[in-house]
């Protein structure tokens, strides 16, 4: 497959946001749908490990570290020379896969084809359920009102 | 004499085979999926990912019931776990200002901007058992109103301006990180939080209740209580910049606490921090309360040598894992050490006797 300009690293990581978060059922739903199995040498297979999480004291101060979280990474190069990464919260090693495969095809000519048939469903899907919950937490905001008092 | 004894593989082995049968119970009733603990007990998952450390829900409810809901033995399992992992990196310090929050209440400032949501609480309910869970279960759908798309700002950030809440300016210093280093004290803060937000919970509440009953009190209000998801941004060598490597539920309370001043500092609201994994509010006030009162020193208030104001004390008994294994030891074979005890004890007895003897004797 042919190798596209190269991508800023903006639009690279807007894709590999989504990659990251993505539930695991739906990224290998869509890239079932997706005929494309292109071959490819691993740089480094799968391998699960952790991320120290950092937070800040008083949520602005100086950094600490809060707790691990588990992430699965993994590099492989296409035939066409096309290198991508999977870098993705949990530890779904055929999850991790298909994030590298989908990373290094968005560099190729089926960029296109992936970001219409991968990327932006998962990226609806995501944004839906995130409205969803923000419409339930406005559902229980408080509304207060004054009581009329006594001596008016 | 030393007698090396060997001996119980068979009933070690027979009592783990019932251990996994009682574990199981009735074969009658359908057995749970990881994924029944998960959706349907997720506060005790998040307990078990906030004090075992490490953030994955699936883990975290498999350990539940491999330790058939014991969650201390549920949290020494992902400890363990955890330890196996090679760490990937630390990072970018998470931002709460931009959480998607499902909950977001503020017990000090009534009109907040973003307002006061309660989400899923158990707030305001009466505390009754509901035996409609038990007869035919429950599929209640929660309202929907219009969402809020902006981030929430926080609280604190309203009173910045006047210079009458004590600032948290940002800094870059790389904090210690008592994985890899045992702690020492005196500590840092950043050591102190990493400490309690991995701490017993019953043991921070404890700790924080006593600060409210006089013990090193400090008036706290808590200015702000979050819930929700933020992301997680780590820079990647390969890349050369930052991706979101996912997103992890936290709760985060900050104080505002009464503070006349001191001999260093003026009179201004003071505040304490707390930061948890999953959707844990118990444990967050109670860490804000506690770190309020171990920043004593660093505000020049007195030590009024009340536990909660003691790091050492605080710190080196937060963490259950450490506890409950120095604890719980003592009940393993000590058949050696207390055969020389128990030696020790009879000779001390005959030298007694024998000094009393030859007196009576003697009169």
């Amino acid at each position: 497959m042919a190798y596209l300009d190269k991508p800023t690293d903006a639009e690279r990581r807007q894709w590999m946001d989504v990659l990251a978060r993505a539930p695991e059922d739906a990224l290998m739903a869509l890239w079932d749908k997706v005929q494309l199995r292109p071959t490819f040498e691993w740089l480094r297979a799968p391998e699960i490990g952790g991320v120290m999480v950092r937070a800040r004291t008083g949520s602005t101060g100086a950094p600490f570290n809060l707790g691990e979280m588990t992430v699965t990474r993994c590099s492989l190069v296409l035939q066409g020379g096309a290198v991508g990464h999977g870098y993705v919260q949990g530890r779904s090693k055929p999850k991790a896969e298909v994030a590298a495969l989908v990373d290094a095809l968005m560099q190729t000519t089926a960029a296109d084809a992936i970001r219409a048939e991968i990327i932006s469903p998962l990226s609806r899907q995501m944004q839906d359920a995130r409205t969803k919950r923000a419409a339930k937490a406005a559902a229980t905001k408080v509304e207060f009102f004054t009581l009329v008092r006594g001596e008016d | 004499m030393y007698v090396a004894v060997k001996g119980g593989e068979k009933a070690i082995d027979n009592a783990h085979s019932w251990l996994a049968e009682e574990r199981r119970g009735s074969t009658d009733i359908v057995e749970l999926s990881i994924a029944q603990i998960r959706e349907q007990l997720s506060l005790a998952v998040n307990r078990v990912m906030a004090e075992g450390s490490l953030f994955d829900p699936d883990l975290a409810a498999l350990a539940i019931k491999q330790a058939r809901g014991d969650l201390i033995e549920a949290i020494f399992l992902i400890r363990a776990y955890r330890t196996t992992l090679p760490r990937f990196g630390y990072s970018i310090p998470v931002q709460t200002g931009d959480m998607a929050c499902d909950r977001r209440i503020s017990a000090t400032f009534k009109d907040a901007p973003g307002g006061q949501v309660l989400g899923p609480t158990f707030d305001y309910t009466h505390r009754l058992l509901d035996f409609k869970l038990a007869a035919d279960g429950n599929d209640t759908v929660a309202p929907m109103a219009g969402p809020r798309t902006e981030p929430t700002p926080h609280i604190a950030e309203f009173l910045k301006g006047e210079d009458i809440i004590q600032d948290e300016p940002t800094s870059d210093d790389l904090p210690g990180d008592l994985t890899r280093e045992p702690m020492e004290f005196p500590s840092t803060r950043p050591l102190r939080l990493q400490s309690l937000t991995r701490g017993d919970e019953g043991f921070v509440l404890g700790m924080a209740y006593s600060t409210q009953r006089g013990y090193a009190r400090n008036h706290a209000f808590v200015g702000e209580l979050r819930i929700g998801k933020v992301a997680v941004e780590m820079d990647i060598p390969e890349l050369g910049f930052a991706i979101e490597i996912g997103e992890v539920e936290l709760t985060e309370c900050e104080t505002v606490n009464q503070f006349k001043g001191s001999k260093t500092e003026p009179p201004q609201f003071t505040r304490g921090y707390g930061l948890v994994f999953g959707q844990s509010e118990r444990k967050s006030i109670a860490m804000a309360l506690v770190d309020r009162a171990l920043r004593w020193k660093e505000l020049g208030e007195d030590n009024l040598g009340a536990p909660a104001q003691d790091e050492e004390f605080v710190l080196s008994h937060a963490d259950n894992i450490q506890a409950t294994g120095f604890l719980e030891h003592i009940k393993l074979p000590h058949y050696v050490d207390f055969q020389s005890e128990l030696e020790l004890v009879r000779k001390l007895r005959r030298e007694a006797e024998e000094r009393i003897t030859p007196k009576e004797a003697a009169e």
